[in-house]
């Protein structure tokens, strides 16, 4: 936008004005946009809020706390609140696993190789089976009959065959293997986006590759980390089908989103479920604040990547 | 590429190794679940062997018949060409104005867009679902139609506006020169040279649509389903769920579909890229 000279006289008319502000009739084009997020977030959004203060009468009379039922309900009730505790001890270390495991791959992947393509496209390849069949094919492979068990029985490894699936090991297992690909793309988007040369400035200078990786990439890519990890993090957070499906959903992998769905479509306790999905939502960005914190610790400048 | 211009040693570092393994168990993984419900599927019957004793196709038709699959696919697919259609109609205007105008109130219209693709979906799904059966719009393809678009219009916009910020402006200012009109500007001009950017979002969010499940499992019901949805409330059924040969008959249709459309797009995109331009956005 050209910043040119401001009259700043009273005869410009008022859309000429506007126009030098940037508001003109070519905002218009903005407003389709913004009525689908008014409307279907905005709003539902709020009214969502306003049903977590709505609490139903059983609900006033079990826990008391008047409009704030729902809320009292929520810290209270250890069936609900331990959900938090759940949710979080599959959906950190699964993020953390997903980004730390996905900065060597990538680092080994940025060289160019045969079958790269190949390879990249393998690791694509799990974005398209959705949670839903990762979990069947989870079921039939590492179930107790599957081929794992199987092998692993027939070796002789072990006697009895593994508990892989239908409690925590299962729902991580499908976290992982969601989760990975999505990590890896984002991470080596971020590397490909730092200067080979400042590497091989360092390496002209004699670092050796752990002090190139501490002091060049790890700095670089800091930022990225922080970015990756958590929308990985919010991924993970909100599973939801694999956790009932390859879970223990009634136990081990009872997560926060299962509950919130359980008073929507079972207890017909909206507020009580709006209740439960605006907790989520917090939980999640104080996850999140957190990691932005950590960052600026770690690191303060320039962001890495492509900026 | 990166460093392909650094020397290379003769032998694998140790962490190359480890890196390889890593992959190859991935792989095993990942490939182990597919074959297992490609040979579930054809399997007649499967308990305690290796493979199935003998292989059949009728899962495929008793599936088609059982969970009245025409009708299934038909919605899945009519919703997400509606969804594609509708959040590109939306979002590439508004992604026009973000990435080339400047104007009071523009980094709270950015967050506004942003904040549906950070939160969880049940976060906002649960109270939109219950503003959906209030409205009376439960278990409709509007409902699930509308619902889909909350994060797909974000996501056409993030995509997009990097996107066209890397288009020459002076292309359009030339125009206008000569006397074209906004709408001249947008048909003539803008739109030849948004073709790829539009058709890599469009097919990212048809994928994306196809395989959301939150957000449709909270508004369908039977006649709005889509296969994600079906597949789900096949598996959870009272008593059990449907047979498992069943269920990894519907997993392959389903998986089969994705690849088709994951491999058309990646004739058209690369995805790193475009991951690298959504970035820059939230960087800015």
């Amino acid at each position: 936008m050209s910043v040119g000279q401001r009259p700043g006289r009273a005869t410009a008319s008022l859309r000429h004005r506007l126009a030098e502000r940037g508001v003109d009739p070519a905002l218009l084009l903005l407003l389709p946009g913004l009525v689908v997020a008014v409307a279907l977030f905005v709003y539902p959004f709020s009214y969502g809020i306003g049903l977590t203060i709505q609490p139903t009468a059983a609900m006033q009379e079990q826990w008391g706390g008047g409009v704030l039922a729902n809320y009292v309900a929520f810290f209270r009730d250890p069936f609900v609140f331990d959900s938090v505790w759940l949710t979080m001890r599959l959906a950190l270390p699964a993020a953390l696993f997903n980004v730390l495991a996905s900065v060597p791959v990538a680092m080994v992947l940025r060289h160019r190789f045969r079958g790269k393509r190949l390879l990249t496209s393998l690791l694509v390849l799990p974005i398209t089976l959705g949670t839903v069949l990762t979990a069947q094919g989870l079921l039939i492979f590492a179930g107790r009959q599957g081929w794992i068990n199987r092998a692993l029985l027939e070796v002789g490894l072990i006697d009895e065959p593994l508990k892989l699936v239908n409690n925590y090991l299962g729902v991580m297992f499908s976290l992982v293997i969601t989760g990975f690909p999505f990590a890896f793309l984002l991470i080596s988007s971020y590397l490909s986006g730092i200067d080979p040369s400042l590497e091989q400035a360092a390496k002209t200078l004699g670092a050796g590759w752990w002090q190139r990786f501490r002091r060049i990439v790890l700095p670089l890519l800091a930022p990225g980390l922080a970015t990756t990890f958590i929308l990985t993090f919010v991924l993970a957070f909100s599973v939801f089908p694999s956790a009932r499906l390859v879970g223990d959903a009634m136990g081990e992998t009872r997560v926060m989103s299962l509950m919130a769905f359980r008073a929507f479509g079972e207890q017909n306790d909206y507020a009580m479920a709006s209740t439960i999905a605006l907790m989520m939502g917090a939980v999640e960005l104080l996850v999140v604040v957190a990691v932005l914190g950590l960052r600026s610790l770690l690191y303060r400048g320039t962001t890495g990547g492509k900026g | 590429m990166a460093t392909s211009t650094l020397e290379r040693p003769l032998a694998a570092r140790p962490s190359t190794w480890f890196v390889w393994a890593g992959m190859t168990a991935f792989g095993v993984f990942l490939l182990g679940i597919l074959v297992a419900v490609v040979v579930d599927s054809f399997g007649r019957q499967w308990f305690d062997t290796w493979l199935p004793d003998g292989l059949t196709t009728e899962r495929y038709v008793e599936a088609w018949d059982r969970f009245a699959l025409g009708e299934v696919v038909g919605v899945t697919v009519g919703v997400a060409v509606l969804v594609v259609v509708i959040s590109v109609l939306v979002g590439v205007p508004a992604a026009y104005v973000l990435a080339r105008r400047d104007f009071p109130g523009k980094r709270a219209v950015m967050l506004l867009f942003l904040l549906p693709v950070l939160m969880p979906p049940i976060t906002y799904g649960i109270p939109l679902a219950t503003v959906m059966y209030s409205f009376g719009l439960g278990r409709t393809l509007t409902a699930v139609v509308l619902v889909n678009l909350v994060p797909s219009v974000p996501f056409v916009i993030l995509t997009m506006t990097p996107f066209i910020e890397q288009i020459n402006p002076a292309i359009e200012s030339a125009a206008r020169m000569c006397g074209a009109r906004t709408w001249q500007v947008f048909t003539r001009i803008l739109a030849p040279l948004l073709v790829p950017g539009i058709l890599a979002a469009a097919i990212l969010v048809l994928v994306r649509t196809v395989g959301l499940f939150e957000l449709t499992f909270l508004v369908s019901g039977p006649g709005s389903d889509t296969l994600v949805v079906a597949i789900y409330r096949g598996m959870t059924a009272a008593g059990g769920g449907e047979a498992r040969q069943l269920i990894s008959a519907l997993s392959v249709i389903y998986t089969a579909t994705m690849l088709v459309m994951l491999v058309v797009a990646l004739r058209f995109v690369n995805p790193t890229q475009l991951v690298a331009q959504v970035k820059e956005t939230r960087d800015d």
